[in-house]
């Protein structure tokens, strides 16, 4: 039998990270990706990586406290098991990181220091100044270059992964790949095949994402028929930098080292920020959030930051919408020994300093909660089977997909400093599973008849000349796009109506005709960029779809996916009995939403059009419960809830209901 | 802030080529002019509508980008004869510093031209390679963290790790040669690799390699294999090319220290070579 051989597609944190776990464990790799590894898209996160410490822990943190905190951020979206083995793993991945080199901040006396992010009130997250996702990936490249000298990786890069090679059976057993440069098709056997691809921000046109997150390889799974879920969940950043090219993050930990949102109380005061006295600033997120403030999660900071400027017409200036960030009132030192990386760029950007002026910001599509969707095994304990060739393999057998192409994490919204360890996570977590699912095998790809690559490259060959001598059309991919990214953020970021949705929809149809037969100017055979990004526009589709459709048929609200016309109401009575009596019905009306919705949305492809159906979410450790940050009525609410819940336990554990209905410890 | 006397064109000058060691040549764009525009969106614009001042329809320019905010590092090239990144070259400002009003783009010229601003940059990761730029930790199993560290080695460090492999300084140093290997006809692209592989293995491995020497044998489990990484630094390439010209420091967008580096290589290596000689 000839070696086994894994290929990996992509090389962010999640796709090294696997590299480096597999060739530890002896298996050879084959790494994939448009650019040069070292240049992946997780070197833009900024912010951190989180884990349960031994300071936090002491205050009262756990890992169990993390996972909770995960998925109430996420709105209870996220299956469990996987949650809980990632944060039970949080800690150990950040010690590893730490002895692979990681030039993490220090404190006075020489541990790693942490800073608190949205979502939790803890102190969770270490960092590296504000390019954390730089210096983790380049941990990681270090390392799987390591292994490159040593002979078990062989990288390709400036290479497309055109589409997996799956077999009569329906198994993968490799992909096609295109040299970016010489244009030629290879085919590369491989026992299993790890997709970790990031994430689909150019369907959006403009977003804080790098020019090759084009969702490509994602979506040509998606084509060869794996399954796509919560394609409708999108992460709008609430602070990034507006620009023609590219909407530049500006991180959370602006505001997680004590950076303060604000708008003149006054419409467009053009004062100099500087001069506005404080009784005459509207701190909105820190009125309206009075325990979490400025520090709430994403997806309600940026519908705030929304509201703001387009409801309540307070954006900062008239012509483009805007709010302060301010960290003016931080001591010079400490910004540039904490934040510098991302000051830096505010500046060379905007020609502003950040330490002197309040920026402008304003929220930006950030993050794909959803991705291709993936098994796992769950243990006894309610985690997951390390080492189970089931862990994140998609419906395609010998298929794989991890980091932000999955779709388990963050369910309805993912929490800042999480998407760092969760791709980290997968890659160490699901080697030992591909190793044992390579032992289960007698055979190798390699060994099967050279007729199966050959006719896959031939497949991608004709497809790839099908497009180079399109007819001349008026039709031109860079306009398509454009309107593609206008018409996304249009419908399908932070507020979502149907109305819009099924406009969205039938549009989309006819830019993907368009995108179709749109003429390719370039027809040469060496690095012809201008097909390449036609042949990623064109795969752009089944996943604009699948958001569309995604986002249409929920008719609810939950994390980052809100439609005003099925939101849930604050409680309005100015008596508390009143209130009470309310929140019974609030309790109706949120138990009735999540028997019906709180499903994971999964999409497969026929003929083009995704198809919908909905599947259960494993919530058995954490049972579901109102998403209560800084609702008017919250208290009552909880009241309310508690005692159903423990009504509820006490049917199944009387003890355990005693100790629920006990006086709860004051709530956030 | 925008000068008065705004231009309604942007005059855009490329330098083309069309493939490896083929003849380049220059063409001339014209773009409206708008405010708060970067090279990376005129050549947006240009690729959106390839055609020339002439009229002349032309195949879009090839480059590279990659974040478009300063961290990957894909999207260096000479702007105005400088090299730099192409996404934080704003037009504002470019246009304010040139008489001529005309915005000048060229690939750098110390690396092959793969195709227009594209250029294949392998060397500077081979360099990489060959002074062991990793720690080398026994494993990826949970070990308990790494060893403590002040603030102060964290301070020394972070500035050296932020090297994105620009290749900046390269293009800036006076001894850093281009290599070019031409492919010949019916090569394997694997033989064609060697064959580069060979050519640069024995040139000039640059100031970017040598700092991350430093970062590793400053690193408290890196300096367990400092020797082997000051071996390196001495074999024909090593840092016994640079003619400290101070070019590099001077041009790299991050603000690394690299003659800092570069001198405490030299003086780590000339202490490596004195015990390496008594013992």
């Amino acid at each position: 039998m000839a070696k086994q051989r894994v290929v990996v597609v992509g090389g962010g944190l999640s796709g090294l990270s696997m590299t480096m776990k597999l060739c530890e464990l002896g298996i050879p790799v084959d790494l994939v990706s448009l650019v040069p590894v070292k240049r992946s898209h997780s070197v833009c996160a900024q912010g951190g990586i989180n884990s349960c410490n031994d300071a936090t822990r002491q205050l009262g943190d756990s890992e169990w406290k993390h996972f909770d905190d995960t998925v109430y951020g996420g709105d209870f979206l996220n299956h469990q098991p996987p949650v809980k083995e990632m944060c039970e793993w949080a800690p150990k991945v950040i010690d590893l990181m730490d002895r692979l080199g990681v030039t993490f901040n220090r404190t006075g006396e020489g541990f790693l220091d942490r800073r608190r992010f949205g979502g939790t009130l803890y102190k969770r997250t270490a960092f590296a100044g504000a390019t954390t996702g730089q210096q983790l990936l380049y941990a990681l490249d270090e390392q799987v270059r390591r292994w490159e000298a040593e002979g078990l990786v062989r990288k390709f890069e400036h290479y497309d992964f055109t589409s997996p090679i799956v077999d009569d059976n329906g198994a993968c057993r490799g992909v096609v790949i295109q040299n970016l440069h010489s244009m030629e098709f290879l085919a590369l056997p491989a026992d299993a095949v790890v997709v970790a691809s990031g994430g689909p921000g150019l369907v959006y046109g403009r977003s804080t994402m790098s020019v090759m997150c084009n969702g490509s390889a994602a979506s040509r799974c998606f084509r060869a028929g794996a399954k796509y879920g919560n394609a409708e969940f999108i992460q709008v950043h609430p602070t990034a930098i507006p620009g023609a090219d590219k909407l530049r993050l500006m991180s959370e930990s602006a505001r997680g080292e004590g950076g303060r949102v604000w708008v003149p109380r006054r419409s467009q005061d053009t004062r100099d920020p500087k001069l506005i006295p404080e009784s005459e600033r509207y701190y909105f997120l820190e009125e309206r959030y009075p325990a979490y403030m400025n520090l709430v999660p994403r997806d309600i900071a940026t519908r705030e930051i929304f509201d703001i400027c387009v409801n309540e017409g307070l954006s900062v200036d008239a012509d483009k919408m805007c709010v302060y960030l301010d960290l003016t009132h931080i001591p010079k030192a400490e910004l540039d020994r904490k934040l510098g990386g991302i000051l830096d760029i505010y500046q060379k950007f905007q020609g502003v300093d950040p330490r002197e002026v309040p920026m402008k910001i304003f929220p930006a599509v950030h993050y794909s909660m959803g991705g291709l969707w993936t098994d796992y095994e769950r243990s006894s304990s309610g985690g997951l089977v390390v080492g189970s060739p089931r862990n994140h393999e998609t419906n395609i057998p010998n298929l794989y997909a991890i980091g932000e192409c999955d779709y388990h994490y963050h369910g309805a919204n993912r929490l800042g400093a999480n998407s760092l360890l969760s791709c980290i996570f997968t890659g160490l977590m699901v080697g030992p599973g591909i190793e044992n699912k390579l032992k289960q095998s007698k055979t190798a790809a390699a060994d099967l008849p050279p007729a199966v690559f050959q006719q896959a490259v031939a497949a991608a060959k004709e497809q790839h000349q099908a497009v180079l001598q399109r007819p001349s059309s008026d039709q031109n991919p860079y306009q398509i796009h454009q309107e593609l990214g206008d018409l996304m953020t249009r419908a399908a970021t932070v507020v979502r109506r149907n109305d819009q949705l099924k406009a969205a929809i039938a549009t989309v149809e006819e830019l993907e005709q368009r995108a179709n037969v749109a003429t390719v100017v370039d027809t040469g055979s060496w690095t012809n960029q201008n097909v390449i990004f036609t042949k990623a526009l064109m795969d752009m589709f089944p996943l604009a779809k699948a958001i569309l459709w995604g986002a249409l048929q929920r008719d609810e609200c939950r994390g980052a996916h809100f439609k005003p016309d099925f939101s849930m109401p604050s409680l309005t009575s100015d008596t508390r009995e009143g209130r009470l009596q309310e929140a019974e019905q609030w309790c109706d009306r949120f138990q009735a939403n999540t028997d019906k919705w709180l499903k994971s949305t999964i999409a497969t492809l026929v003929d083009g059009q995704p198809k919908l159906s909905y599947e259960d979410i494993d919530t058995s450790s954490i049972p579901p419960r109102p998403r209560l940050y800084g609702l008017v009525g919250a208290e009552e609410i909880e009241t309310v809830w508690k005692r159903r819940a423990a009504a509820k336990s006490a049917q199944v554990d009387p003890m355990a209901a005693r100790a629920a209905a006990a006086p709860a410890v004051a709530s956030l | 802030m925008i000068a008065s006397n705004q231009p309604s064109v942007i005059k855009v000058r490329v330098k083309r080529q069309d493939g490896p060691g083929q003849a380049a040549y220059w063409q001339h764009f014209d773009i409206p002019y708008e405010e708060n525009l970067n090279i990376i969106s005129v050549l947006q614009k240009i690729a959106a509508k390839p055609i020339t001042r002439d009229g002349q329809r032309v195949a879009p320019i090839a480059w590279d980008c990659g974040c478009l905010e300063e961290v990957c590092g894909s999207c260096t090239m000479l702007i105005n004869g400088r090299v730099r990144q192409s996404c934080s070259a704003l037009i504002d400002r470019l246009l304010e510093d040139s008489p001529s009003g005309e915005v000048v783009l060229e690939p750098m010229s110390k690396f092959p031209v793969v195709r227009d601003l594209v250029v294949d940059r392998a060397r500077i990761f081979q360099a990489l390679k060959k002074v062991k730029a990793w720690v080398e930790v026994d494993g990826y199993f949970d070990m308990g963290p790494g060893p403590k560290q002040s603030r102060t080695q964290q301070e020394a460090a972070y500035p050296l790790s932020e090297c994105m492999s620009c290749g900046c300084c390269l293009e800036a140093c006076p001894q850093y040669a281009k290599v070019e290997v031409i492919r010949e006809a019916g090569e394997s692209e694997e033989a064609y690799r060697q064959r580069v592989e060979a050519a640069n293995s024995v040139a000039f491995i640059g100031p970017h390699a040598i700092n991350q020497a430093v970062l590793f044998n400053s690193n408290p489990t890196g300096q367990f294999k400092k020797a082997e990484r000051l071996e390196a630094l001495t074999e024909p390439g090593g840092i016994q090319v640079c003619g400290n010209a101070q070019n590099c420091v001077a041009v790299c967008p991050k603000h690394i220290p690299l003659t800092t580096s570069i001198a405490q290589a030299g003086r780590a290596v000339t202490v490596h070579a004195v015990k390496k000689f008594f013992e």
